[in-house]
């Protein structure tokens, strides 16, 4: 499902060159539940931000679906993420000024979508992270693991084939993680969602099918 | 998607109360000062009573005596005896009526001074406006080759004369001369060159008939044409009779200019160099200018603005493009946000130029102004707040769309 050729990402300045990432190989089949690990600085985010197209690589091919998608422009692009992908930050990431259900329905805003339609798959999401009793609520109104939930169905909310966490309990405490940690072993062993999380606890790890080692911008297993 | 907008747009503008307060003072002072002048233009220029024929009415306003290098130059309303031997004859005009500039006088009530501006028309200029009257009769043809001693008034004359009590029947005195009152018109701003003035009389009650041989000084006439298409026929017959004009003093100013103009025209015509030929675009260029000058700079505050308001907006611009939003998407969000801005402080600088205009109109500052906001001034003051709108939204929310995700969603700026 995701294919990664010789994956390079080089960060240039004028007088330095910071290698992020270098051959990176990597293959993801549908359905699979894989961790990143590395310790902080070693390109595990960079590389989830590539694999989920927020960032371009300086070199090699992203494939997703067989298809090369590394030179995509600006507006395919955009659709290939509310189409494919769905992501789940550390900082969640919700913007403030909307209530949960707001932040939930951004994904359809960029579909076309009635009002309707946006607000009943909205609140599908909303029940199935467990918070349907607070579509009304803001951000600043929730705690961390709620907040979470909301980002989780906002990520969900467009039925994408790929999830993208980046230390989704990083921000959380232990009880916490683990309700998230269920969430999305339930989304991927009930939907079939290709789950790619980025952490750099081993505990959360060890739930996954596969675990990526990275380190100096490298694969090591 | 509209409404998931305005949400955030209203939800911003609140959060940041003191940006929000600067722009929307931007916006509407700007408008203010927009919509005050362009009220003023169209008091000036648009076809307000008694001029409801402006479409198809021209003037001549001013003549100018050149000699041959243009050194030496004299630049003069036109005299009565050039307009009658000159512009009563163009043959293609429907009607010509000659009458002279308003002049300021005074007459005595109850041993007080009252300063009024008397005018001297013919008949014609009765029926070449479209005075409203509030009682009695215009001064006709009849009047004017008999040198009846006839007067109209206006409104704001009765009032302080006859304490706005009927002034048919009574009399005015001015300059020595005792003139029967038979009409009261509405009041005709000073800034209408040809309606303006407090009290009309009768040509032939000048005391002496000298005015008759003027070539220049004192006098206007106004053009009326059977139709639009006319007009330009008139400019010419007029253009052709100037070839045959018998100059006062040919030695000195061999040249002389002039033409038949708009009102509108006839302030271009005053531009450097508009003498022969009124600068017509040239003039519309300078308003325009004038315009866009007084635009650019609170755009330029209100880019400024944006484009704060908006990078620290960058992990909301980072969330919706990693969910699928395109730059052009969002270039359109914040656009939809500015528009939204910019109508409030169009709205709310609406109401603050009626409360300007209506002070100026009470403080009489120009007399007889009656500046009022119409639908046209509306539809113009409108335009230029979505132009506004759109100019100071589109490169903010440019840089911002260019933002890439990853940075953006840092919270960075780059």
């Amino acid at each position: 499902m995701i294919q990664l050729e010789n994956i390079e990402k080089v960060y240039r300045t004028d007088t330095l060159e910071t290698v992020a990432l270098s051959g990176i190989n990597l293959s993801i089949r549908k359905g699979e539940f894989v961790s990143i690990m590395g310790p902080s600085g070693s390109g595990k985010s960079t590389l989830l931000n590539i694999i989920g197209l927020l960032d371009v690589a300086t070199g090699g091919k992203v494939s997703l679906n067989e298809k090369v998608v590394s030179s995509h422009k600006d507006r395919d692009l955009a659709n290939l993420r509310n189409r494919e992908l769905g992501f789940i930050f550390q900082k969640f990431h919700l913007i403030n000024d909307l209530r949960a259900i707001d932040n939930v329905e951004i994904p359809l805003l960029y579909r076309n979508m009635s009002y309707k339609e946006r607000r009943k798959m909205a609140e599908e999401a909303l029940e199935k992270v467990g918070l349907i009793s607070r579509t009304s609520h803001f951000p600043s109104q929730l705690s961390g693991g709620q907040q979470q939930r909301v980002a989780i169905a906002r990520a969900i909310v467009g039925k994408p084939k790929i999830l993208l966490a980046d230390e989704p309990t990083g921000n959380l405490d232990s009880q916490m993680s683990d309700e998230i940690m269920n969430i999305l072993k339930e989304l991927n062993q009930q939907e079939q969602t290709t789950v790619i999380m980025v952490t750099h606890d081993k505990r959360m790890a060890d739930m996954t099918d596969r675990i990526i080692r990275i380190f100096d911008g490298r694969q090591v297993a | 998607m509209i409404r998931n907008y305005l949400l955030v747009a209203v939800k911003v503008l609140w959060r940041r109360k003191f940006f929000t307060f600067i722009s929307l003072f931007g916006i509407s002072f700007t408008l203010l000062v927009l919509t005050v002048a362009t009220s003023f233009l169209d008091h000036t220029f648009g076809p307000h009573a008694p001029e409801l024929k402006q479409d198809r009415m021209l003037g001549v306003y001013t003549v100018r005596l050149t000699s041959d290098d243009g050194s030496f130059q004299m630049t003069d309303k036109p005299g009565y005896k050039f307009l009658n031997e000159y512009v009563r004859t163009i043959p293609s005009a429907e009607k010509v009526s000659i009458f002279s500039d308003f002049t300021s006088t005074a007459t005595y009530r109850k041993g007080e001074e009252v300063k009024l501006y008397i005018r001297r028309t013919d008949g014609e200029y009765w029926e070449i406006l479209d005075f409203e009257f509030l009682e009695g009769r215009p001064i006709t043809r009849e009047d004017e080759q008999k040198a009846n001693f006839v007067a109209v008034i206006n409104e704001a004359t009765r009032e302080k004369l006859f304490n706005g009590e009927s002034a048919m029947g009574k009399s005015i005195t001015m300059e020595g001369q005792n003139f029967n009152i038979i009409g009261v018109v509405k009041n005709a701003p000073i800034i209408r060159m040809t309606p303006f003035s407090d009290v009309w009389v009768p040509l032939s009650t000048f005391k002496t008939s000298g005015y008759k041989e003027t070539f220049t000084g004192g006098f206007m006439a106004a053009i009326l044409a059977k139709s639009e298409q006319d007009l330009d026929l008139i400019r010419s017959d007029f253009k052709a009779n100037l070839t045959k004009v018998q100059l006062p003093d040919p030695k000195k100013f061999p040249r002389i200019l002039t033409g038949a103009d708009t009102y509108f025209e006839s302030f271009a015509r005053n531009l450097e160099g508009g003498a022969d030929d009124p600068r017509t675009g040239t003039l519309i260029s300078i308003l325009v200018l004038l315009a866009v000058m007084f635009i650019i700079l609170p755009t330029i505050n209100l880019v400024n603005i944006n484009i704060s308001r908006i990078m620290e907006r960058a992990s909301e611009i980072g969330v919706r493009k990693a969910f699928g939003a395109s730059s052009l998407t969002l270039v359109g969000q914040f656009i939809v946000e500015n528009i939204l801005l910019t109508i409030i402080g169009g709205l709310l600088g609406f109401i603050l130029s009626s409360l300007v205009l209506s002070y100026i109109n009470n403080t009489g500052w120009i007399p007889y102004a009656q500046f009022g906001l119409n639908y046209r001034i509306f539809i113009y003051a409108f335009l230029m707040m979505i132009i506004f709108g759109i100019i100071s939204g589109v490169y903010p929310a440019w840089r911002m769309s260019r933002l890439h995700p990853v940075e953006a969603l840092k919270g960075g700026m780059k």
